[in-house]
């Protein structure tokens, strides 16, 4: 078997001395769309902040393909493969729309810190930074800043600056939230279609985007995560019917 | 009326201007920008040639070079340094000690490349400082850059052998070791070495702002949170920014070491740091070009003004805080506020509402001064009893009339300055509806 892509051993984190996460362990297998739910409260983002390195764990172990990547700094983190976006939007907003996308792919086109180039002659990086506006479909707004997009095309840019880091670990913090139902069925197909073969780690409300997306759920109540199934077995597990999802609201034909 | 100018603003709104960055009349239009620029500097001091005319140009070109520096740190990078001086008098310093070694025969080095020299200096002391106050953007990057610059004007004293205490180190830039036919004995000949300078460090400064660096300062102003989850360690960006910003500064400082021949710690001092953040901000702070405005008005306030009155540095704040309030943007923004109105060719729609406000404005702006010379010359001359002059109108300055003209000058004017202003808004208002509406 494969070594996870993303592996989570008992990870606590304390703020002052109130615990927030109590006691995290996740498999998030490779390839597999993974689903975090939750109510208010339960950790989801501090968990996403953790495993990203914004936060540092109190205790316990988090590997991204076997690799021990615990503590390490956020932007380390990112160049070993794993990308994120924010449940509130979190763009350049004083750039272009276009070189909000350009500057996420530079580091992994190997630019760096460069003083030698310059970006509007990097072919490749500027054609695929056009082609990334074209799936999220933003090319029309390319030179405008990124302060005037609509919330949901904001949204998109944050799932476009995502994507371009060109890693194959995606986590999405609340990526539908405050979209409006056409919204979230365009929002969950270019998700779908932008994590093709890729990890995804979601963290979402929207019971009816969880249950389209995800391969498996993992269900995290007070900073611990309490059933890991396929959309079926969590559906039907008596303990998060009782903790999350309402019992009348659920039928089971297990 | 479709012409060349619409045409553009078509492409522009259509998205595709991005990968039109190099078309032909992008390209020819730059050139035309900076060839102006250049033979306007070449012709200069052809047309205005005294000792205080060439004298104002050389300040105005090492200001720029320093005020576009400092634009690195706070428009590029989001860093409000108080103490960017540090890197100018430390760039002064560096040419000036190397041009001492040449003068004592110890080292062989152009002329020319002393600028350089104040440059590396600069840079090599930024590179260190930098990685200490950029850990933290924000209050306190500036509080940390703040205590540099007073900690260094402090130490000025303890290392007399390398500041020269008060009088500080002087040299003498006629070495006859130079690159060009120069020997730099005149003014003239400094104000070309000047130039060239600027010119390219103007460029440079200029690319710099499109290279992965320039642009990973951009997102990190913007968002350095965001910058780390693209792989970017924000501390490393500001840092090298930082550096670079230094480098540019202490080059500037440089040419201030061959201008003068002489560089003291007042130099790197608060002083020098507070006038380059004011002259970078009322320039403009989100356009490149911004500070070079700035430096170029305010050096000339700076020399013109303060030659015909004491009160200069309170006219200067008065302008600093009507741009900040008014005019955020700065000069440059100021400008760039028209463009759509120049490319939809409305300019005749709204000047003369500018005109109509400048008359009130210019009276408003007289009945300030007549106070404000008034309160300096009865609180601040040798003999408050000698007459006041003001554009050529002599009066005691006790007396009640000038009082009661001040006075009326400002209400009047500032009350038609209103009602002006009132009228601009409109005009720009209708204006602007009129370009929608076109969809011009």
């Amino acid at each position: 078997m494969a070594t996870a892509a993303l592996k989570l051993d008992n990870v606590k984190k304390n703020f002052g001395d109130s615990q927030i996460i109590t006691g995290l362990d996740l498999e998030v297998l490779q390839g597999e769309r993974h689903a975090i739910i939750g109510p208010n409260g339960a950790g989801k983002s501090t968990m996403f902040h953790l495993i990203s390195g914004l936060y540092e764990v109190s205790s316990g172990k988090i590997a991204l393909n076997g690799r021990n990547i615990t503590n390490m700094a956020p932007h380390k983190i990112n160049r070993l493969g794993l990308a994120r976006s924010f449940q509130i939007t979190n763009i350049f907003p004083n750039m272009t729309v276009f070189q909000n996308v350009r500057c996420a792919l530079l580091w992994t086109k190997g630019y760096k810190y460069s003083i030698w180039h310059l970006c509007d002659r990097l072919k490749k990086v500027n054609a695929q930074a056009h082609e990334i506006l074209e799936r999220i479909k933003l090319s029309s707004m390319a030179n405008e800043k990124a302060a005037v997009l609509s919330y949901a095309d904001q949204r998109a840019l944050e799932i476009g600056i995502t994507i371009a880091c060109g890693a194959d670990i995606i986590m999405l913090d609340e990526p539908t939230a405050g979209m409006s139902n056409q919204e979230t069925t365009q929002a969950v197909a270019l998700i779908k279609s932008v994590t093709e073969g890729k990890t995804l780690l979601i963290v979402e409300h929207d019971m009816g985007v969880v249950f389209d997306l995800a391969d498996r759920i993992s269900v995290l109540v007070y900073g611990k995560i309490i059933a890991t199934g396929t959309p079926d077995e969590v559906r039907c597990d008596p303990k998060v019917q009782e903790a999350y999802l309402g019992k009348e609201a659920v039928e089971c034909s297990a | 009326m479709i012409d060349n100018t619409t045409m553009d603003s078509a492409e522009i709104k259509g998205g595709q201007a991005v990968q039109s960055g190099f078309s032909g009349a992008a390209i020819a239009k730059w050139a035309g920008i900076w060839l102006g620029f250049i033979l306007i500097s070449l012709a200069l001091p052809k047309i205005f040639d005294s000792r205080f005319a060439m004298s104002m140009f050389n300040q105005m070109g090492i200001a720029i070079v320093f005020a576009l520096s400092f634009n690195m740190l706070l428009g590029q990078g989001g860093l409000l340094s108080f103490g960017h001086a540090v890197f100018y008098g430390m760039g002064g310093f560096g040419a000036i000690h190397v041009l001492c070694m040449v003068n004592d025969g110890e080292l062989r080095i152009y002329t020319e490349l002393l600028p350089l020299a104040g440059g590396i200096f600069a840079a090599i002391l930024g590179f260190i400082l930098g990685f200490i106050s950029t850990r933290r953007a924000a209050i306190p990057f500036a509080l940390i850059t703040m205590g540099i610059g007073e900690l260094l004007l402090a130490s000025s004293l303890l290392l007399p052998s390398f500041f020269g205490g008060e009088e500080g180190i002087a040299g003498d830039r006629w070495t006859e070791i130079t690159l060009l036919p120069f020997k730099y004995g005149k003014s003239i000949e400094v104000y070309y070495l000047i130039l060239i300078w600027m010119f390219l460090s103007v460029a440079a400064m200029y690319l710099l702002t499109k290279t992965p660096l320039g642009q990973m300062a951009n997102a990190v102003r913007d968002n350095h949170q965001r910058a780390q989850f693209i792989g970017y360690d924000p501390h490393k960006v500001r840092t090298f920014q930082f550096t670079l910003a230094a480098f540019f500064a202490g080059i500037a400082g440089g040419l201030f070491a061959i201008n003068y021949e002489m560089v003291t710690a007042e130099n790197l001092g608060m002083l020098p740091s507070t006038d380059i953040l004011m002259m970078t901000v009322i320039g403009g702070i989100t356009y490149f070009f911004g500070p070079i405005l700035g430096a170029i008005f305010i050096t000339f306030l700076q020399l013109v003004v303060s030659n015909v009155t004491h009160a200069w540095m309170l006219y200067f704040g008065i302008m600093f805080i009507i741009m900040i309030m008014w005019a955020p943007d700065g000069l440059a923004g100021l400008i760039m506020r028209h463009q759509p109105i120049w490319r939809a060719k409305r300019m005749t729609k709204i000047l003369p509402s500018y005109l109509a406000a400048l008359v009130p404005g210019l009276v408003m702006f007289a009945g300030v001064i007549v106070l404000v010379e008034i309160m300096f010359h009865i609180s601040l001359s040798i003999d408050p009893e000698s007459p006041l002059s003001i554009m050529g109108v002599s009066f005691r300055a006790q007396a009640f009339m000038p009082w009661a003209v001040g006075i009326l000058l400002l209400g009047v004017g500032g009350y038609l300055f209103k009602l002006a202003a009132r009228r601009v808004n409109q005009a720009w208002k209708t204006v602007l509806a009129e370009i929608k509406q076109e969809g011009v």
